[in-house]
């Protein structure tokens, strides 16, 4: 399991004070790279598949990879997450599209503790 | 050079060593009132509970990873598996537990946090969590205890939960060892993931939330898909490991979590068997739970049960098995996967990838590698009701707890909850400590940051991961991994002793040549010792209280005569031994404790 980082897409989210990926892998798994400033992942092997840097990326430059050990080549899973809910993207290797859409956030309601 | 430990918000930070050379580390010192390691589940709901009981508390999270996605809940959840439905009570759900769990189980804790579950999903729903309801606007059932949910964005909504009730977060600082303070626990130290610094916090109460331990044992898979597991490989047993080594007693470690899983992508069953009623069957398309386990309840037995049913099938020639999903609707398939989106999005691609369709062929299942965690089973911290450990100032929630199983999220966020409220009640007789020992923190930073002395003077050595293959190959062949359907007898387990005391004198040799390896170090250093005490519990525990989870070759049989009864441990860090103590069962719910209900 991994993640394949588009180097063209990546900007490194400028402005922020660390990429959104690289704050948030739950694995410190990726970190920017000391030559060309981009995201990169430590050890490919490491990722737990997670999704949380491919759903954050705001340019869309990360792409969740099964190992080939695993999955055969070409399927495709691709998130849009929105404030209140998330759209997915399946494509299987036969290029059949499915597409799914999930709340995720309902408004705050006022508590009514004990 | 003397610390000075100043408020949080005004860091100090001093170095020692030699003249900031480069193996030398800084010193971030910190105070506060209320420290709680590991900003997960349980974790963030004990910050909540903390200030909102006391609002002027100083409450800090020390975070090995960032808290809007750390730990189990990074993927996302799409059920809670405990609650409390109408018609059912904290009793009848203790009761279940404890039929779940053998006839042995804490059934005080269980109790407990019985009676707080509804509670606590109430307040997460409050803060945005979507729950499905059915027509009548009761929440959705996914099984007796189970509640369907959209909790794909959960981790962010409890971790926002946290910082709007005005506690401190500190993310990438992972905690390495418990500071003590004349016989007390007086907070943590912790190594900056980024900035690769020693972090002392001083707190007058601790909480340690940080979750079970994966990558004991040699998991499923291997190379380049060896993360591909079902619990975090990001929890590495780190708050286990901070109360043996300062001496605190843990409960159950033999009582190792298999869990039935998807063969391969090691994706959760609940979600096929619970909320789409598939069956397991073997290669024969036989009912084997059904048959062989009719006393128990068949597909409804024990869960322990029913991934020893499964493997025993695959190890007696009838394998492979599976759920049998074959009766899904087209539109229940797409439901499926939509669940599944919300928790564990790799099975999707999975049969996408492998062109599977679940309602045209059934889905394999296999057991996992064993984890240890008290939320699913219940090795961890032996606690009082009010979650206190052995260690003065030192409360313990979630999968690091012990004695009380069938947590999952709701147990986490309850027994958050109960800790913060017994730290805060107990905060008045915790003074705030004398200033941390030098010597000890000095001491700390040495050994935290020995592996990249390792690599600038010597250049060669053990990698983490090396280590780890090798702690995970002992592990899985002579203390019942997957490889050997999760069997052992006293032989083979004195035969991983004797591994696991050679593999403790090659710490020595780690080597780490970036921060990241620093990190994975500690990790494998800690994975070291939680695997010496699981095998000391193994070895002590002469019956079969839990077939699959702990299976004895040798004493195949339940012994309730000998052993209902808890196998504890406490580690002596001087002599270098896990000594194991034992501690008596006590029922409080009445009932056949081998029935579901009564
Ligand atoms: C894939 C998966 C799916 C699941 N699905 C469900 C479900 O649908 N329903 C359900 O009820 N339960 C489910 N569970 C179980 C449930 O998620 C867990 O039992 C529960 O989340 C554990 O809570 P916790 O607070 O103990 O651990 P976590 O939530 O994992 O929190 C531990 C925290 O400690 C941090 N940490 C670790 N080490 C250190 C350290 N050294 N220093 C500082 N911080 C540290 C971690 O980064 C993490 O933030 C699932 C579990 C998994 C793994």
């Amino acid at each position: 399991m991994t993640v394949l980082i588009d180097k063209k897409k990546c900007n490194s989210c400028k402005g922020l004070p660390e990429p959104r990926c690289v704050q948030n892998c739950p694995g410190d798994l990726l970190s920017l790279g000391s030559e060309d400033g981009k995201a990169f992942i430590w050890d490919a092997r490491d990722c737990w598949d997670c999704m949380t840097c491919v759903k954050l990326c705001p340019r869309r430059a990360i792409t969740t990879k099964l190992p080939y050990v695993l999955a055969d080549y070409k399927a495709t899973l691709v998130p849009i997450a929105g404030k209140t809910s998330i759209r997915w993207t399946l494509t299987d290797k036969e290029g059949q599209v499915e597409q799914f859409e999930s709340v995720t956030l309902q408004p705050k309601k006022k508590e009514a503790r004990p | 050079m003397d610390i000075i430990l100043t408020d949080i918000v005004k860091k100090s930070s001093t170095t020692l060593g030699r003249d900031m050379a480069e193996e030398s580390f800084s010193i971030e010192a910190l105070d506060t009132d209320l420290l709680i390691i590991g900003g997960g589940t349980a974790g963030c709901l004990a910050a909540v509970e903390a200030r909102e009981r006391a609002p002027g508390l100083r409450v800090t999270i020390m975070e090995k990873a960032h808290i809007d996605r750390s730990g189990c809940l990074s993927a996302g959840m799409n059920a809670i598996n405990a609650y409390i439905h109408p018609g059912e009570t904290p009793e009848s759900f203790t009761r279940y537990v404890r039929f779940d769990a053998l006839g042995l189980v804490r059934e005080d804790l269980v109790l407990s946090q019985a009676r707080e579950i509804n509670d606590v999903v109430r307040r997460v729903e409050g803060w945005g969590l979507p729950i499905k309801k059915d027509e009548q606007g009761n929440y959705l059932r996914r099984g007796r205890w189970n509640v369907s949910i959209n909790g794909e964005y959960l981790k962010p909504i409890i971790a926002q939960a946290a910082r709007d009730a005005g506690a401190q977060v500190i993310n990438r600082v992972a905690a390495t060892n418990l500071m003590m303070k004349d016989g007390r626990v007086a907070g943590a130290y912790g190594l900056g993931v980024r900035d690769s610094k020693l972090y002392a916090i001083r707190a007058r109460a601790t909480i340690v939330a940080t979750g079970g331990a994966s990558g004991i044992y040699k998991p499923n898979n291997d190379g380049s898909a060896h993360h591909k597991m079902w619990y975090s490989p990001f929890n590495t047993g780190a708050g286990y490991t901070l109360g043996l080594r300062a001496g605190a007693e843990m409960t159950s470690f033999e009582m190792r979590f298999i869990a039935l899983r998807v063969k391969d992508i090691i994706a959760p069953t609940g979600t096929l068997a619970l909320g789409f009623g598939a069956p397991q069957v073997n290669a024969k398309g036989e009912r084997f739970m059904a048959q062989r386990f009719a006393d128990w309840g068949g597909d409804g037995s024990p869960t322990p049960l029913r991934v020893y049913g499964p493997v025993q099938e695959v190890k007696e020639g009838r394998g492979p098995c599976y759920l049998d999903t074959r009766h899904l609707t087209p539109e229940q398939v797409r439901n499926l996967k939509a669940a599944y989106l919300d928790m564990y999005p790799s099975i999707v691609l999975y049969w996408a990838a492998n062109g599977i369709d679940p309602s045209k062929e059934a889905v394999e299942i296999s057991g996992t590698e064993p984890y240890i965690m008290g939320g699913h089973c219940q090795a961890g911290y032996w606690i009082d009701v009010g979650r206190r450990t052995t260690l003065p100032g030192l409360y313990a929630a979630g999968d690091v707890a012990g004695g009380a199983p069938y947590k999952f999220i709701s147990g986490c966020w309850a027994e958050g909850v109960i800790a913060a409220r017994s730290a805060v009640n107990d905060l008045p007789s915790l003074a705030t400590p004398p200033n941390p020992d030098k010597a000890q923190m000095e001491a700390e930073g040495e050994r935290i940051f020995a592996p990249r002395r390792r690599f600038q003077e010597v250049g060669e050595g053990v990698a983490p991961s090396e280590m780890e293959e090798r702690l995970q190959k002992v592990m899985d062949e002579y203390a019942g991994g997957v490889s050997t359907f999760y069997e052992m007898n006293a032989e083979r387990l004195e035969v991983a002793r004797h591994h696991l005391q050679r593999l403790e004198g090659q710490v020595k040799y780690l080597m780490a040549r970036n921060p990241h390896q620093l990190l994975q170090a500690q990790e494998v250093i800690d994975r070291l010792l939680v695997a010496r005490a699981v095998v000391e519990h193994l070895v002590h525990r002469k019956e079969t209280r839990w077939p699959g989870y702990q299976t004895r070759l040798d004493y195949p049989q339940r012994d309730d005569e000998r052993w209902l009864k808890f196998v504890n441990s406490i580690y002596d860090g001087e002599t270098g031994e896990v000594r194991i103590l034992e501690r008596p069962y006590q029922q409080f719910v009445s009932g056949d404790r081998y029935k579901p209900k009564e």
